[in-house]
């Protein structure tokens, strides 16, 4: 049921044509003479590649051959210097034809399904032979998928490239708008100012716009404040009023499991407490140490039963005042450092580690 | 503007449906990527809210391993002073993920502890021979102190001598250094080896023998 057409030796490309995908072949129909067909056996095909359509060329497929086999039926052209073909969808359908036979080409049910036909079908009767094709098989389906993937990535760093210069221009746009907002700061309403800072959030662009009133807040921080609030009464409560951010970051997003804060969003939305006079509050001691406090807490109190604990013992180091009182370590050492600072306690700074005592010097004169 | 962002938020959505996945499972394109964004003075984790963390699911990604890295280290303080060598924190961090979680690369890791700076507990890096060092504590630690923590990487310990021929410091600085690394927690000291004390960092100490130590032990440790 194959027909090789004599008059095909005329012409020296097959335009107008279409192409059908059997499981065992590829065949070349063309169009106003169904009688003139060519088709080459899957199994010549080593492998297979696509190239994108672009300006006056239309998408195509190569399929790269094995060479021919010296009983291979007389074709379109006695030789050729090219191992391969090519297949030009001046139309469409170049995408899912490629899909079906790489899927055919993958699967080889040819060497399954006994055809019945005259066509040549690189049958290897010898059962040597046959692991071999296993393995060439093996190879071929390792090729296609390194060059799908490598051609996933190419296209994928091509779409990034792509993406980042529409970014970029987002990102010069930002810098104008600031300037004049720069320019006009008076005439801005504070609205305006409010938008263009979550636009910035959005993109992902540093604020070039002087921290005023809500510092780099916008609505989406002082939300997330409000959130916090409700989220963290209880632990702190449970945590004697008292947890250090990067607890508060772990406690928040484990519990959100999703679409989680980062640490800047964190920060910011904890920059805002205070002023939206919330019961909790963000406090930064002199060694960076950030924490949030509920507003009920005062730390200078908790300092004075902290010199209790210190004159019962004697002198304690912070891990020791950590096991003792049940914190962290890293909140332990600011309440005694703090202590140091209002004069309380004072320091032993050894090789073996910083112990603070009771300040004698203060109590005893 | 808002039109603009809209028109941008679209060809996000667009590369999101086809590449989203390419971001999640290489590391080399989360590198380019961050490198990018970083040329055009983009920071896409700077916010849970921004468009590249909905619709990549970049920040997800980062601000989760960014929890992973202080719970890692929060673990292991008591045993290394709270310095730990990027290799260990990889190592455990991935045990902590599980064999079904993404893969994470040590460049991910640099990034999400970058991103850790912010809560001001202390997080930092100290490049020290090939690699870096992560300290999560506030531990005041200057040129001085890094530069001998970088001596003491090859051999996972340090001593007077050795600081005074290779940095060619005076004895005293030296000792500062030193002493100051000791009450910090990061080093311990030998004083049993033969010759001089050895002063060791334990965050160093997993290529040598890796011993699970509970706060106890380590409190017998320290001298």
């Amino acid at each position: 049921d194959q027909y090789l057409c004599n008059l095909l030796l005329k012409f020296v490309k097959f335009d107008s044509g279409v192409l059908l995908l059997s499981t065992h072949r590829l065949i070349w129909r063309d169009q106003k003479n169904h009688e003139c067909c060519i088709a080459i056996p899957l199994s010549q095909i080593v492998f297979i590649e696509e190239q994108a359509a672009g300006i006056g060329k239309s998408a195509k497929i190569v399929a790269h051959l094995h060479p021919a086999s010296s009983n291979k039926e007389p074709g379109p052209f006695q030789s050729s210097k090219y191992s391969y073909v090519k297949l030009s969808f001046k139309e469409h359908g170049q995408i899912e034809f490629y899909r079906r036979l790489s899927e055919e080409i993958t699967q080889r049910r040819w060497e399954n399904m006994p055809t019945g036909q005259t066509i040549q079908v690189n049958k290897d009767p010898q059962a040597g032979r046959i692991r071999a094709v296993g393995i060439v098989g093996i190879e071929r389906k390792l090729e296609e998928k390194r060059k799908e993937t490598d051609k996933n990535i190419s296209e994928a760093f091509e779409d990034l490239s792509k993406l980042m210069e529409k970014a970029k221009e987002m990102v010069e746009l930002s810098k104008s708008i600031a300037n004049k907002i720069k320019e006009k700061q008076g005439d801005i309403t504070e609205d305006e100012t409010i938008r263009f800072k979550s636009y910035l959030l959005s993109m992902g662009i540093a604020n070039p716009v002087t921290r005023e009133t809500y510092g780099s807040g916008t609505h989406y921080h002082m939300q997330l404040a409000k959130q916090l609030a409700g989220i963290l009464q209880t632990p702190l409560e449970e945590r004697g009023g008292i947890m250090s951010l990067t607890e508060v970051y772990c406690l928040v997003n484990r519990a959100r499991g999703l679409e989680l804060l980062s640490p800047e969003d964190l920060v910011n939305a904890c920059k805002m407490l205070e002023s939206l006079k919330l019961p909790l509050r963000l406090r930064i001691f002199d060694s960076g140490v950030m924490v949030i406090e509920l507003q009920s807490h005062n730390e200078e109190e908790m300092v004075a039963s902290a010199l209790e604990t210190v004159s019962e013992k004697g002198s304690l180091t912070a891990d020791e005042f950590a096991k003792l009182v049940g914190m962290s370590v890293l909140l332990a050492k600011e309440r005694l450092l703090l202590a140091e600072k209002m004069g309380h306690l004072c320091r032993d700074d050894s090789v073996e580690g910083l112990r603070f005592y009771p300040n004698l010097f203060m109590t005893q004169s | 503007m808002s039109k603009q962002l809209d028109m941008f938020k679209t060809n996000l959505e667009e590369f999101a449906s086809k590449h989203k996945q390419e971001i999640r499972k290489n590391p080399e394109f989360r590198v380019q990527f961050q490198d990018m964004c970083a040329t055009i003075g983009v920071d896409p984790l700077a916010s849970g809210k921004g468009f590249w963390s909905e619709m990549l699911g970049v920040g997800d990604f980062y601000y989760e391993l960014g929890v992973q890295i202080i719970e890692v280290c929060l673990a292991l303080k008591h045993q290394n002073g709270g310095l730990i060598t990027l290799e260990e924190l990889h190592q455990q961090v991935l045990k902590g993920r599980g064999k079904f979680a993404q893969d994470v690369s040590q460049d991910d890791l640099l990034r999400a502890i970058k991103k850790l700076k912010v809560l001001g507990s202390g997080f930092g890096i100290i490049p020290v021979g090939g690699t870096y060092l992560v300290q999560s504590v506030p531990a005041e630690l200057n040129m001085d102190h890094t530069v001998v923590l970088q001596l003491a990487e090859k051999k996972g310990y340090v001593t007077v001598s050795e600081i005074r021929s290779s940095l060619k410091w005076e004895t005293e600085r030296a000792k500062q250094v030193l002493e100051h690394l000791l009450k910090e927690g990061m080093a311990w000291l030998d004083t049993q080896a033969a010759g001089e004390p050895q002063y060791w960092l334990p965050a160093l100490f997993t290529e040598l023998y890796s011993q699970e130590i509970t706060p106890e032990e380590a409190q017998e440790a320290i001298p």
